[in-house]
């Protein structure tokens, strides 16, 4: 075995790893102060790897410049979107309902993209996309990195909102009992369709390291929603923390799995860990009980 | 009792009238598939699955076209046999069990005449076993992988050279460069997609010695992120590199990911995804695509008449340039041409007869070249040949000698360069 392969694994796994938690917390907020498993994440990351693509082709913006459009574009849609499907979703049948809404959606977004950047493969270019970094003798490709530290940005303004604000305080209020938070005066309606604006908000930046990284079209959706279950499934669902310790752990284990043993086996090792943890713990590694009772 | 009674009137009933639906289906499926005759005047239905969305949705909308193209070249010369033709597209979102149900349902709810191919040997194999049960013939022109004729069906004919021939040219010309220029080392990296493996393990078997293998792997087919796979390769730091690819973001990510670990082989050859013309240009820029090779058996500046004048359709149509023609439109419109001949031959629609006819070792023409089946429904008439991007143009390269062939870019120019 290459060591220099086995410390790119693990440099690759956390750079790549924190972008993932950053689209997977989007999704595990929203079923988290919703109760809302919200299928069309995967489509709404590749809608924002777009806009940022369409401001860097069409209007030569930097991509990570273009945030500052891309986000509350998205946080607005997310808002609207809210508004039009999920305010009329009520009783048990809510969370599986929302299955059907949201796969609905991402067909209409998906064939919406299709029409307007056809079905050929992009991939968004700036001048740090392809280029890196040598440091201690390991190459560091610069938007992997830069990545890194706008997810670590994002999170950590995720984190003060939550924790160090009073809307944080409904948020978490409403994530831990929608019924009691109701009960105290929180509008849990009003902090549910924000929150889903900001679970949506956070697949533009997700979306654009996506962009940057990959070549993508709207089908590569597909791909990407199941690893975003996957990872919030395992961290827990509703577990913000469980989001980014799950993001960071899956695709660490991923890539050292393809170096170590096998590339074949590195999917299947994805998936391998989620089984054994949810034999073990079935809320996941920081859900609660309930989620999984609900 | 009374209650016994009622229960076996009920599954009387219910078994006469499945048997009874069961039957009609039948009769008229066969009677789709054997009968042959379409009323004057009215159109030959041809019933096609295609990657509309899903990992395959730039192949099959690229296929959609060609198909198209094709018929629209046939109806302004009067139809096949005088019947206008329709095609009856129906996408399968890539998936091997939707391929299934559509061709189940073109056949036997809309009673289509005919059938043409997939895309992908991954869908064309269920594809194919499926049209089987009905008697329907298919053509088809991206279902080249050994799994599709080891199945033993009578009924496929793949219009493209099988893909365990493709990288025969380019070993070749590796194994004969004299052994002060021949590469010392080489890697070998796959999806293990059953379109993809065999070509590269052929490669691995013609290449054999001659050069040292630093690294060979197969990943999973629906891997998404290939980071620290590409990683891997460029660690092993080969001279040359075969990359068994199905599209254009699995050769992207190599690239990138060589690109930042500042790595560029002498030699780097996909099996798929540099073909897909301007797409793939696009997807990667033009001075990273320098030095890209891919097999295959056209290209859009090919001198063939028949393909000069599919181009200038297509380019009118669609815009851009020769070079920039999907390979994949040559292939769907290939599949056209063929099964016209056959209709033609036969003198109807008769898919047993097709069947046979193509069975017969007649040699038909081709926008690719010259078709001729074997027993097992390849095409055993077409050559292999190496493509090249070189400053921005899509050219022969492989085998050397060829008429159509340059001089190939070796090594491989820096990425960006």
């Amino acid at each position: 075995m290459n060591s220099s392969a086995l410390i790119h694994a693990v440099i690759d796994g956390v750079l790549t790893g924190s972008v993932y938690a950053l689209m997977a917390t989007g999704l595990t907020l929203i079923f988290g102060v919703m109760d809302i498993i919200n299928v069309a994440q995967g489509i709404f990351v590749i809608l924002g790897a777009y806009l940022s693509y369409a401001l860097s082709v069409h209007w030569g913006i930097d991509p990570f410049v273009g945030l500052a459009i891309t986000i509350p574009t998205l946080f607005f849609v997310g808002i609207a979107v809210e508004k039009a499907f999920f305010g009329r979703l009520k009783g048990p049948e809510k969370t599986a309902m929302s299955i059907l809404v949201t796969y609905a959606i991402s067909l209409v977004i998906e064939g919406t993209l299709n029409m307007v950047f056809t079905v050929n493969y992009v991939q968004i270019q700036a001048w740090y996309v392809n280029k890196s970094f040598r440091l201690f003798g390991v190459w560091f490709p610069y938007i992997y990195v830069f990545g890194f530290i706008m997810a670590a940005i994002m999170l950590s303004g995720l984190y003060i909102l939550l924790y160090r604000t009073r809307f944080g305080a409904s948020i978490r209020a409403s994530l831990a009992d929608q019924t009691a938070a109701a009960l105290v005066g929180i509008d849990v309606r009003r902090v549910s369709t924000i929150c889903f604006g900001i679970g949506i908000a956070l697949t533009a930046p997700g979306g654009m390291i996506f962009g940057a990284t990959n070549t993508f079209n709207a089908s590569t959706s597909y791909d990407l929603i199941s690893r975003l279950l996957t990872i919030i499934v395992l961290g827990g669902m509703g577990s913000l923390g469980g989001a980014l310790l799950a993001g960071i752990l899956m695709v660490t284990l991923e890539d050292l799995v393809g170096v170590i043993w096998s590339p074949v086996w590195s999917t299947l090792s994805f998936f391998l860990v989620l089984v054994i943890v949810l034999s073990v713990r079935p809320q996941g590694l920081f859900g609660k009980q309930s989620a999984r009772v609900a | 009792m009374k209650r016994k009674g009622k229960l076996f009137r009920a599954f009387g009933a219910t078994s006469v009238a499945a048997v009874t639906a069961i039957t009609m289906a039948a009769t008229t499926t066969s009677g789709a598939a054997s009968n042959g005759t379409i009323a004057k005047g009215a159109p030959v239905t041809i019933g096609i699955s295609l990657s509309l969305s899903g990992d395959f949705s730039a192949d099959g909308l690229a296929y959609q076209q060609g198909y198209k193209l094709w018929a629209a070249d046939v109806n302004r010369a009067g139809g096949l046999l005088g019947h206008p033709v329709k095609l009856d597209i129906v996408s399968d979102a890539s998936s091997p069990t939707q391929v299934v149900t559509n061709y189940q349902k073109l056949i036997s709810t809309d009673h289509v005449n005919l059938t043409f191919g997939p895309f992908s040997t991954l869908l064309t194999l269920p594809a194919a076993q499926t049209v089987n049960r009905y008697g329907y013939a298919m053509i088809e022109g991206a279902g080249g992988g050994p799994s599709v004729f080891q199945a033993g069906l009578k009924n496929v004919f793949d219009v493209t050279l099988p893909v365990a021939y493709d990288l025969q040219p380019f070993a070749k010309w590796l194994t004969s460069l004299p052994a002060s220029t021949r590469p010392k080392t080489i890697s070998y990296v796959t999806s293990n997609d059953p379109f993809t493996q065999p070509v590269v393990q052929q490669a691995q078997k013609l290449i054999g010695k001659s050069l040292k293998t630093v690294y060979n792997n197969v990943f999973p087919a629906e891997a998404t992120d290939f980071t620290s796979i590409a990683d891997a390769v460029a660690a092993a730091k080969a001279q040359v590199v075969v990359l068994g690819s199905v599209d254009v973001p699995t050769v992207s990510a190599f690239m990138q990911a060589f690109e930042q670990a500042h790595y560029t082989p002498k030699a780097f050859i996909a099996t798929a995804g540099p073909d897909q013309g301007a797409a793939f240009i696009k997807a990667v820029g033009a001075k990273n695509a320098d030095g890209m090779m891919v097999p295959n058996s056209w290209y859009g500046q090919s001198k063939n008449p028949q393909s000069m004048k599919m181009v200038a359709e297509y380019v009118k149509q669609y815009g851009g340039t020769a070079a920039g023609v999907n390979a994949d439109i040559a292939e769907a419109y290939a599949v056209g041409q063929v099964m016209a001949q056959a209709v033609t031959a036969t003198k109807g629609f008769d898919n047993a007869k097709i069947i046979k006819y193509l069975h017969s070792g007649k040699t038909l023409n081709s926008v690719q070249g010259s078709v001729k089946f074997n027993s097992l429904g390849m095409n055993t008439a077409q050559t292999a040949y190496t493509f090249q991007w070189q400053g921005a143009k899509f050219v022969e390269v492989n085998p050397v000698g060829d008429p159509g062939a340059v001089k190939i870019l070796f090594p491989k120019p820096a990425w960006g360069n």
